[in-house]
């Protein structure tokens, strides 16, 4: 039996799904656009983000969870469009989830919004290691808290 | 019908000058006639965020390679491609994209097995473009359809097949990736993500000349003396040398394959874009692994 994926996430993916191809680039796009900045207290320490060392640019990933509520922080440099973009959807996605919700997500979710073909397999697995990274972040915030 | 070359003296002392423009260049003759600018990038989004006036883009993940079997796109692919970008046989192509024209080495490489004639670099890339403040612009290029003819691709001169290179043995062989791949530290670029090679290590005898030393700071390449003392003195690489160079997947390689062939004049240089990818997970190939080239094993 398999969870309901959380209804940000399905949104998400069903308004890739409803593009064609080169408009799904344009909504990746739009996503690393919305990326929001990084809250002061982590802008000031970027010693508490994690590289995502499977992904081409720098990018770093930071999970907060707050009273069983996850929060994401990510940034990406602007020269990297595509991984700020995989970032924003990451953020969007599992953000106000709860650390269940989070790690019921299915690892290979990012391979199932239709973005596959229009960036490739291999760029795609940037996204994978994101979620992953994320996930594994939550463990241990509930871990140290356990 | 070419475009006049760009003759700055800082390509005069290259092999084949011919084959790079620089940035003031293509500035006074973009909408040429007869003159097409493509830009291909690592990062799939970056040309929707700004590219050169009238540029088109080219993405090698999606476009230039064969979305079943692991190979490039056929004469009819290619041809369609570049019908559909309004690129005709006879123009002049000039190609320049993200981290020091990496990829866009790959999209020239490419371009060449198809026998493309004109088609340069631009020297600097896209982020020296940037940097010198040149003009970008995110309007959607429109240039006409052509009907660009289906032409057989060539993969003799200028690609080495994993049989070609286990025949090549003993003959120079460039390993461009970082000194950790290369000493089977790890199997994919720090920073990369894992591409699947079950070992790790170099092939026997593949000198480690990683591919970024050809670039400068600013992102162009380094003079032809320099050039020189890296691949002549310090590789040991022949005039009259026949060399294969590889990577992981081809690309870097490609970028390499261009300094050696253009900028220096190597008849004879292969890209090999098996690559590590490919030698690392066959079976029964000899692998070397440490700092050192190690031995060619008598066959």
């Amino acid at each position: 039996m398999t969870e309901p994926l959380p209804s940000q996430l399905a949104e998400i993916r069903d308004d890739f799904l409803a593009l064609e191809q080169p408009d799904r680039l344009q909504l990746l796009l739009e996503f690393s656009n919305e990326l929001p900045a990084l809250p002061d207290r982590y802008a000031e320490h970027p010693d508490l983000l994690e590289r995502v060392e499977e992904c081409q640019s720098p990018v770093f990933l930071f999970v907060e969870v707050d009273d069983d509520t996850v929060h994401v922080h990510a940034t990406a440099p602007r020269e990297a469009p595509t991984t700020r973009g995989f970032a924003s959807i990451i953020v969007q996605g599992l953000d106000g989830l709860s650390a269940d919700q989070v790690l019921a997500v299915p690892a290979d979710f990012p391979s199932t919004i239709g973005l596959t073909a229009a960036v490739s397999p291999l760029r795609i697995r940037g996204m994978t290691a994101m979620l992953a990274r994320a996930k594994r972040q939550v463990v241990e915030r509930r871990t140290a808290r356990a | 019908m070419t475009v006049e070359h760009d003759d700055d003296p800082r390509f005069s002392d290259y092999a084949h000058p011919e084959r790079l423009v620089g940035a003031q260049w293509l500035q006074a003759n973009l909408g040429r006639e007869g003159l097409v600018v493509v830009e291909s990038d690592e990062d799939v989004l970056l040309y929707e965020t700004g590219h050169i006036p009238g540029a088109v883009k080219v993405d090698w993940h999606t476009e230039l390679n064969d979305p079943v079997q692991r190979d490039y796109v056929d004469g009819a692919g290619f041809a369609d491609l570049l019908s559909r970008k309004g690129i005709a046989r006879d123009d002049t192509v000039v190609i320049y994209g993200d981290k020091n024209n990496w990829w866009a080495a790959y999209a020239l490489w490419v371009f060449t097995l198809f026998g493309h004639d004109d088609v340069r670099l631009l020297d600097g890339g896209r982020d020296l473009w940037v940097a010198s403040g040149r003009p970008l612009t995110t309007e959607r290029t429109e240039r006409p359809a052509t009907d660009y003819p289906v032409v057989e691709r060539h993969d003799d001169e200028i690609r080495a097949y994993r049989d070609d290179v286990l025949a090549h043995l003993g003959s120079p062989l460039v390993d461009v990736r970082s000194p950790e791949e290369y000493r089977g530290e790890r199997t994919t670029a720090p920073a990369y993500p894992e591409e699947g090679a079950l070992r790790a290590g170099h092939i026997p005898t593949a000198r480690n000349v990683p591919w970024a030393r050809a670039a400068a700071e600013d992102g162009t390449f380094r003079s032809r003396a320099e050039l020189d003392a890296i691949y002549r003195q310090e590789a040991g690489i022949g005039e009259a040398d026949a060399v294969i160079a590889y990577c992981r997947i081809g690309e870097r390689s490609s970028h390499t394959w261009f300094v050696l062939r253009h900028l220096l004049g190597q008849r004879d240089v292969r890209n090999y874009d098996g690559s590590w990818t490919e030698w690392g997970s066959a079976v029964r190939v000899p692998i070397a692994t440490g700092a050192e080239p190690g031995e060619a094993a008598a066959r």
